[in-house]
């Protein structure tokens, strides 16, 4: 059979980013980074079990520049997928599927997630 | 000739087979993530010391090993879960697709589980 170049259905590339489009696929990238959280708070309480020599050489790579880099890079991707996850939950069954409404949850989503964390930030800053 | 009906056609070709459990599964550890990530973060910035006894004085109350088991056992459940839905959509190969979720399942059960162990070896003072 010939190859016809029949027309395709629109793929992402040729979409303008948009900021619903962009937000679900925050969700699944966040929720990939938080998994690879999972595995390091596993290694981390495995660190405490082992006794203090491994919990002190994992806390010295936590309070790293690195470590505190990546530690609140994975605050915000929990509370955003937190967030996020609620308005997941909303839509289920059957709230806020209004373009508008979709828009003005999703700033909602991103401005809370961004306060929580520097929140978070300056409670942890603050009582150490 | 076919002499099935279209009810029956369509009752063996839905996509509520097996897929129904998994998308409930996510869901209600979704809602039992609310409230336990919510602790989880306040337990940790609590503490007002990281080091060694700080975090063996924190495993040992019963009330935070409990809700640790509960939010870890639940998190790799809920984080299988979505990494699955995730190598289903962007892998095509077959065997690769199914490779790839068999090592997710046995990794994430792997470390779930070494998590829990570890609270529990803190907890016991064993």
């Amino acid at each position: 059979m010939a190859a016809v170049n029949r027309p395709l259905s629109p793929h992402l590339q040729i979409y303008k980013p948009q900021l619903t489009s962009v937000l679900s696929i925050t969700h699944r990238g966040t929720g990939v980074f938080l998994s690879l959280g999972a595995l390091f708070l596993s290694c981390w309480l495995l660190s405490i079990a082992n006794g203090p020599e491994s919990y002190t050489a994992v806390q010295q790579h936590v309070l790293s520049w690195y470590g505190q880099t990546i530690l609140y890079a994975w605050v915000f991707s929990l509370y955003y997928h937190l967030c996020n996850g609620i308005r997941h939950l909303c839509w289920d069954m059957g709230f806020g599927f209004e373009i508008k409404t979709t828009y003005i949850s999703g700033y909602i989503v991103l401005a809370v997630s961004i306060l929580f964390t520097i929140a978070t930030w300056c409670l942890v800053r603050g009582g150490v | 000739m076919n002499l099935r009906t279209p009810l029956a056609k369509v009752r063996g070709l839905g996509s509520a087979k097996e897929g129904l459990h998994h998308w409930w599964a996510l869901k209600l550890t979704a809602i039992a993530l609310i409230p336990l990530t919510l602790w989880f973060i306040y337990s940790l910035v609590s503490m007002t010391t990281l080091d060694y006894l700080a975090a063996i004085g924190w495993l040992q109350s019963p009330m935070t090993s409990t809700l640790l088991i509960l939010f870890v056992f639940t998190v790799f459940y809920h984080a299988q879960l979505g990494i699955q839905v995730i190598i289903e959509d962007y892998i095509e190969n077959e065997a690769l697709k199914i490779t790839s979720i068999i090592l997710l399942k046995f990794v994430m059960l792997f470390a779930g589980l070494a998590g829990i162990v570890a609270i529990l070896k803190v907890f016991l003072g064993l």
